[in-house]
C-alpha cells in the first residue's frame, strides 16, 4: 500500500492512501493526540469530503473495529485442522475491573482452560502478551480455546 | 498600602471592561469572525475622542498592552519549530518571495503616496504582509480543510511569513530608532546575524533549551516560561531591538514537546493580554482619525486580498494542486489579523511615523477580519457559479 506521508507545520501529520476503488481516504494526526478521518472528494481529489474529528479513545475504537476481525479471521483459517478449537476476539470493558489490570491477574488459562494469545489495541496487534502486561479498557482479546474454554473466559471478563 | 477608593475604582474599570471585552468576543465568534476588531472597536469607544474615558488602570492597560505583545509573539515563534521553519524556507521559498513582494508593496505604496516617508512605508508593508497563521489554522479547521491537498502549501506559505518576520522585526524596530545608512546596515546585519544565531542554537541545542524550562509541575513550568519570555524581551529592549523580537526568538528556541506544552499552557494568559494589547491600541487611536484613512484602507484592502489570492494560486498551481484546490489556497491567504496591529503598535509607540498610520492599520484589519474568513467560505460557491462549466461532477467523477 502505497501511504503517502505529509508533514503540516504547526498541525501535525497528515497520511493518506487511494483505495482499490478510487477513493482517497486519510487520517490527520494532530500534535496534541487527537486525530482526523478525512475521506476526499471523488470529483475534486485535492478537497476532503467529510473530515471527522476523532478522540484517541474513538481512534482506539476504530482501528480495532477495522483492525481486529482481520486477526482472527487468519487465525480461525489457521486453526481450521483442529477442529475443536476455535479463536474469539473478547473485549475487555471500560471501567470493569480487568481494565488497568494486567493479564496475570485474569488468570484465565488457569480458571479456563483458553489461552490469550495477542492484544489488539489501537488496531497494534501485541502477539504472545506476558502476564505482566497491562490491559485497558477497549482492548480486544484474541483467545484461543475449546467452545467451553472460551465461553467460560468470556464470563469471566465480563462479570470478574 | 493603597488607597482603597483608587482600587475598588480600578477593579470596577477593569472589571467592566473585560467584561465588555467577553460580550464583544462572543459576538465575533457567533458571526465567524475573530474578535480582535472587535476589541479594537472597545478601545476606541473607551479612548481619547470615545463614548467612556478611562481614568486609573491607564498604567495597567498599557502594561498589560506590552506583556501581550510579548506573548503574542512567543507562541508566533512556539507554532513552529527550527526544523519546521528551514523546511519551510527550502521548500516553498520561491512562492515566499512572491507573497512578500506582492504583499509588502502595496502597503508600502499608499504610505509613500499619502507622504508619510520611508520609515512608515516600511511599517505599512509590514502591516499588510503578514497574515495571522492562528487565525487562517482556525478557519482551515472550521471549515474541515485541514486534509486537503492544497492545505500543506498554505502551511508552508504561513512558516515562511514566520521566518520573515524573525528578519523584519528587528531590522523594522532598528529603523524606527532612526538611525543613519551605515549604523542602520550595521544594525540589520546584526539582527539578520542574531536571528541565524538563533536558529542555529534551536537546532542545536533546542533539547537542552527546552530541558532547562521545562518541568513537570504546570506551575512552576508557567512561572519559568512567563520569567524567561520577560526577561528575553528586556534584555532586547535594552540592546534596542524591541521587546517583541526578544519573546519571539525564545519561542523559535524552544522545541519538541516542551514548545507544544508551553503552547498549550500560555494561551489562556496570551489571550487575556493581547485583548488588553488590542484595547491599548484602540485606545491610542482618535476615532476622528479613521474617516479620513478610510478610502486608502478599502483600497488596501481590495488590492491586498487580490494579491494574497495571486500568491495562493501560484504556490498551489507550482505544487500540482487543480484549479479549485488553488482558489481555496489564495482564498485562506487573505486573512490578516493581529501581527498587522503588533507591526503598527511597535511604529506608532516609537513615534517615527505619522499616527495616522495606527488610524489606517486599525481601519485595514476591521476590513480584513470581515473579509478574510468570508474570502475563505465563499470562494467555492463563488467560483462554481462563475464557471462556464461546473468542473467534477461530470467529468471527473466517473473517470475515477
Amino acid at each position: 500500500m502505497d501511504v503517502e506521508v505529509t508533514p503540516l507545520p504547526g498541525i501535525g501529520l497528515r497520511q493518506d492512501f487511494m483505495t482499490r476503488a478510487g477513493r482517497r481516504i486519510g487520517v490527520i494526526t494532530h500534535r496534541d493526540g487527537r486525530s482526523e478521518l478525512v475521506v476526499y472528494r471523488s470529483d475534486d481529489p485535492d478537497a476532503a469530503a467529510v473530515s471527522i474529528p476523532l478522540s484517541s479513545g474513538e481512534a482506539t475504537t476504530l482501528a480495532s473495529l477495522l483492525g481486529a476481525p482481520h486477526l482472527v479471521q487468519q487465525l480461525e483459517g489457521q486453526h481450521r485442522d483442529l477442529t475443536p478449537i476455535q479463536t474469539h476476539q473478547l473485549a475487555v470493558v471500560p471501567g470493569s475491573r480487568y481494565d488497568g489490570a494486567t493479564l496475570g491477574d485474569t488468570a484465565v488459562r488457569s480458571r479456563t482452560g483458553a489461552s490469550i494469545i495477542a492484544v489488539v489495541r489501537g488496531g497494534v496487534v501485541h502477539p504472545s502478551p506476558r502476564p505482566d502486561f497491562e490491559l485497558l479498557g477497549g482492548d480486544l482479546l484474541v483467545v484461543v480455546g475449546t467452545e467451553d474454554g472460551l465461553a467460560a473466559a468470556a464470563r469471566l471478563l465480563e462479570r470478574g | 498600602m493603597f488607597d482603597s477608593h483608587a482600587t475598588a475604582t480600578a477593579l470596577l474599570e477593569l472589571g467592566a471592561v473585560l467584561f465588555g471585552l467577553s460580550v464583544l468576543g462572543r459576538l465575533a465568534w457567533r458571526i465567524g469572525i475573530s474578535p480582535i476588531p472587535l476589541y479594537l472597536l472597545g478601545g476606541l469607544a473607551f479612548g481619547q475622542g470615545g463614548l467612556l474615558p478611562l481614568s486609573g488602570i491607564e498604567e495597567f492597560i498599557s502594561l498589560g498592552g506590552e506583556i501581550g505583545v510579548v506573548l503574542l509573539l512567543l507562541l508566533l515563534g512556539l507554532e513552529y519549530s527550527a526544523g519546521e521553519l528551514l523546511t519551510g524556507l527550502r521548500r516553498s521559498w520561491l512562492a515566499g518571495v512572491i507573497d512578500v513582494v506582492a504583499n509588502a508593496a502595496p502597503g508600502a505604496l499608499v504610505a509613500l503616496l499619502l507622504g508619510w516617508g520611508p520609515v512608515a512605508a516600511l511599517a505599512m508593508a509590514g502591516v499588510t504582509y503578514i497574515s495571522s497563521s492562528g487565525i487562517v489554522a482556525k478557519v482551515l479547521g472550521d471549515l474541515g480543510r485541514l486534509g486537503n491537498r492544497e492545505t500543506p502549501v498554505i502551511l508552508s506559505i504561513l512558516v515562511f511569513e514566520d521566518l520573515a518576520m524573525a528578519v523584519y522585526l528587528p531590522v523594522l524596530t532598528t529603523v524606527l530608532i532612526g538611525v543613519g545608512w551605515v549604523s542602520g546596515l550595521t544594525t540589520v546585519g546584526l539582527a539578520l546575524a542574531a536571528v541565524t544565531v538563533v536558529l542555529v542554537v534551536a537546532l542545536r541545542y533546542g533539547r537542552q533549551i527546552s530541558t532547562i524550562l521545562d518541568s513537570p509541575e504546570p506551575e512552576v513550568f508557567l512561572l519559568r516560561l512567563l520569567g524567561a519570555a520577560l526577561l528575553f524581551a528586556g534584555l532586547a529592549a535594552a540592546a534596542q531591538v524591541s521587546a517583541a523580537v526578544g519573546a519571539f526568538l525564545l519561542g523559535i528556541a524552544i522545541s519538541g514537546a516542551t514548545a507544544e506544552n508551553a503552547a498549550k499552557l500560555l494561551e489562556p494568559l496570551r489571550d487575556l493580554f493581547a485583548a488588553v494589547f488590542f484595547v491599548l491600541f484602540g485606545l491610542s487611536t482618535d476615532p476622528a482619525a479613521i474617516p479620513p484613512v478610510l478610502g486608502a484602507a478599502a483600497g488596501l484592502a481590495v488590492v491586498t486580498t487580490l494579491t494574497k489570492l495571486a500568491t495562493g494560486w501560484f504556490a498551489a498551481r507550482s505544487h500540482g494542486i487543480g484549479r479549485m484546490g488553488r482558489l481555496r489556497a489564495g482564498a485562506a491567504l487573505v486573512a490578516r489579523g493581529e501581527f498587522s496591529i503588533v507591526i503598527a503598535g511597535l511604529a506608532v509607540v516609537a513615534g517615527s511615523v505619522p499616527g495616522d498610520l495606527a488610524a489606517l492599520a486599525t481601519a485595514y484589519v476591521l476590513l480584513m477580519a470581515i473579509i478574510g474568513p468570508i474570502a475563505a467560505r465563499v470562494v467555492e460557491p463563488l467560483a462554481h457559479r462563475f464557471s462556464p462549466r461546473p468542473q467534477g461532477s461530470a467529468g471527473v467523477a466517473e473517470s475515477i
